[in-house]
């Protein structure tokens, strides 16, 4: 039992987050806000470069063959700088579901592709019903009735889905469901299709304590510098004491999050349950962080003027994908109030 | 990261559990704020530490097993897997025991600890005056050096198990020019001493869980002052971490409770009150989430780590989380939830009690409120005001 992460884990953190800063800083998340494409060439590669979108790439295809505790933490820096592209799809649920789809041919070309930044593969199944990236896809992943397909975009119709989160592209996909596009069937699909759902919702969970931690990191420093009755407002109890209790939801949620990622990694037999209870509680405090935030900011918070809004809306966004927390808190229920003796 | 357990950690879990089955008594015993269940709980300490269970992560020769903060947390799972009842030497075994280990000279630590382990000598904490709750640090009783003791003049409050215990341990003023947190020292009163008194005070509960203590030139030898005169603040903030973190509250409390919610939901709840569903689920929830937050913690501290202010967002969670699920297991009671003994039926056993004792939580080891400071103040860096 050693519940930490290890140090070469912790640099690699450091690193993305440095990377992150430089590419992916706030006035870039707000220029994809006005732009019509979210996917940006260039920041994918320096994902790519950087070993993040070959994380969960076994090595045979190009990649670094880790798991998921070792993606859990660039994925929180990811949702720290409100990173736009699908991270979360691509990385984190498309590559090891192709890793797992032993006897499709082309599996191992297109994780190669995903280690190298070449290529965005999204992903569309219940309960995440509103495909992100899609544009930026060239190969979708789809299940039908329990079997994986995986569709060229070419031949599928995609509709845009304008959304609250303007750096998010949603879209629905119209397809037919052909033998030909049919990677796994209805048995092996189905165990597929559950995997893919913990490494989204763990995924996103993931990034909603990095969209939580910025959202706090931005109302401290506002605290800290704005002034009213002539003093710093973070000296009024009001203020330290709605931020502590944002601070205490985050820091609790992130051992969650944590556990979740190894019961994932080693397929323990909670995982399900706990990639539930961590998309719930990381879903919590970010919503906490953002209402928090936002308070502490008074009226300029709630404008555009400030990039607040980008992690504000963010938070709000993860919370219904990959499983709504209506949907993740009735797992966790059947799985708790099912079970028999501790522990 | 490994969250496995070893095979030595799983046969040191098979040899609690064990010995806890056969040993905890059948029946809880009787409340520790009385002085029949005093004894009982004494006497319960005495057969833990003979069976080599009552201080598993102490060193040996303090009366301890050992075992690192990892087999602890294993044992803490076991202990209130098993039902078995409260600590009633918690004062001194959880605060003051560790204190005196990183405070105490080789004597004091010889001295207190083996019989602080066999709960020979049970402590009471002795820090809150009247005029010094949450501002602690306008502490006022005196004690004045005189040749070879100190003469303690004032009085202290709410002090926890006074009313039963054999000692107590104080921060006092030790330099009468001083102010604040400065010129304080930590000094080990013997409860008996004369010109020492103690006035139980009845409880939420109506049992005297307290008691303010009074003293008028009551002389105790210079030796029973903890570590330097003058330091005494230092050494409390030390003891107070110690409380509001790792060890006063350990998981497997909020763990055990959680699922006896469940079973409580299993026989009281309806599908007529989906949220008190909800609740059962968030107390497994947060429950679990308390217990991972401890392992990272005490994993943190196995690789050298520290804990300082962070033990302050340990205080609000545990404290809200115990409110929350004696909350929701007075709601699924409906209108038995205020019955007491002969009347109450068996299911509602301990959940009023632990109710009521829940919500000290928000209030001791420094309230809630001050909690939060210190996390706006030194986790987050916001100004002091």
């Amino acid at each position: 039992m050693r519940f930490a992460f290890e140090e070469e884990q912790l640099r690699f953190r450091d690193s993305v987050r440095g990377v992150l800063e430089r590419v992916c800083s706030p006035a870039a998340v707000r220029a994809v806000w006005e732009s019509d494409r979210a996917h940006d060439p260039a920041r994918w590669r320096a994902l790519a470069e950087l070993g993040v979108l070959g994380l969960l790439v076994p090595e045979r295809a190009g990649g670094l063959g880790l798991d998921e505790v070792s993606l859990v933490l660039p994925l929180e820096e990811s949702g720290r700088a409100a990173l736009p592209e699908t991270v979360v799809d691509t990385a984190a649920v498309a590559a090891p579901l192709l890793a797992a789809l032993d006897g499709w041919k082309d599996a191992d070309a297109w994780l190669g592709r995903i280690a190298a930044g070449d290529t965005v593969v999204a992903v569309g199944c219940d309960p995440n019903p509103w495909v992100a990236g899609a544009d930026a896809a060239e190969l979708l992943l789809l299940v039908h009735a329990g079997e994986v397909h995986a569709v060229p975009r070419s031949h599928v119709q995609l509709e845009r889905l304008p959304h609250l989160d303007g750096a998010q592209r949603l879209f629905r996909v119209g397809w037919t469901p052909a033998a030909r596009t049919r990677v796994a069937d209805a048995e092996r699909g189905r165990a597929l299709h559950a995997a893919a759902v913990d490494r989204g919702a763990l995924a996103c969970a993931a990034q909603l304590l990095g969209v939580g931690r910025r959202l706090i990191d931005e109302a401290v420093r506002y605290a800290k510098q704005r002034e009213q009755f002539g003093h710093a407002i973070g000296s009024f109890q009001a203020i330290k004491h709605m931020l502590a209790t944002a601070q205490v939801r985050l820091e609790f949620a992130r051992p969650v999050v944590h556990r979740a990622a190894f019961a994932v990694a080693h397929e323990s037999p909670t995982r399900n349950r706990d990639a539930s209870h961590a998309k719930i509680v990381a879903a919590e405090a970010a919503a906490l962080a953002a209402r928090t935030a936002l308070q502490v900011h008074g009226a300029i918070g709630y404008t555009w003027e400030v990039d607040l809004h980008v992690w504000m809306k963010r938070a709000w966004a993860l919370e219904t994908a990959w499983g709504t927390s209506g949907w993740h808190r009735a797992r966790v229920a059947a799985a708790v109030l099912g079970e028999e003796r501790h522990p | 990261m490994d969250l496995t357990f070893t095979a030595e950690q799983d046969a040191f879990r098979a040899e609690a559990r064990a010995w806890l089955a056969a040993h905890v008594p059948t029946t809880p015993l009787p409340s520790m704020d009385t002085a029949e269940g005093f004894a009982l709980h004494r006497a319960w300490e005495r057969t833990l530490h003979d069976g080599g269970y009552a201080m598993v992560s102490w060193p040996v020769e303090y009366g301890g097993r050992g075992c690192n903060l990892i087999e602890w947390l294993i044992f803490e799972e076991e202990y209130w897997g098993a039902g078995a009842p409260g600590r009633v030497n918690q004062n001194g075994i959880f605060l003051l025991g560790p204190t005196l280990m990183e405070f105490g000279t080789s004597e004091q630590k010889a001295r207190y600890l083996p019989t602080m382990a066999r709960s020979e000598e049970v402590w009471a904490q002795g820090w809150s005056e009247p005029n010094a709750g949450s501002d602690m640090a306008a502490i006022r009783t005196s004690a004045r050096l005189d040749g070879d003791h100190y003469v303690l003049n004032g009085q202290k409050t709410w002090c926890s198990r006074a009313a039963f215990a054999d000692w107590i341990f104080c921060l006092v003023r030790t330099d009468p020019k001083s102010e604040r947190h400065k010129g304080l020292s930590f000094i080990l009163v013997p409860l008996a001493t004369p010109g020492v008194r103690v006035r139980p005070i009845p409880q939420l509960d109506g049992e005297t869980g307290f008691a303010e203590v009074f003293f008028d030139d009551a002389r105790v030898p210079r030796a029973n002052r903890l570590g330097e005169e003058h330091q005494g603040w230092k050494i409390a903030m030390a003891t107070a971490g110690f409380e509001r973190g790792l060890m006063l509250r350990s998981p497997a409390r909020f763990q055990a409770t959680a699922r006896r919610l469940r079973a409580l939901w299993k026989t009281r709840g309806s599908d007529a009150d989906p949220a008190l569903r909800d609740a059962v689920v968030r107390a497994w929830m947060d429950a679990e989430a308390y217990s991972l937050s401890t392992y990272a913690t005490a994993s943190r501290l196995l690789a050298g780590g520290t804990i300082g202010a962070e033990a302050s967002l340990n205080k609000i969670f545990w404290s809200e989380m115990d409110v929350k699920m004696h909350e929701t297991a007075l709601a699924l009671l409906g209108s038995d939830a205020g019955l007491l003994p002969p009347a109450a039926p068996g299911e509602a056993a301990g959940w009023l009690d632990g109710f009521l004792f829940s919500l000290a939580g928000p209030i001791y080891a420094g309230t809630n409120e001050i909690q939060r400071n210190v996390i706006a103040e030194r986790v987050l860096g916001l100004p002091r005001d």
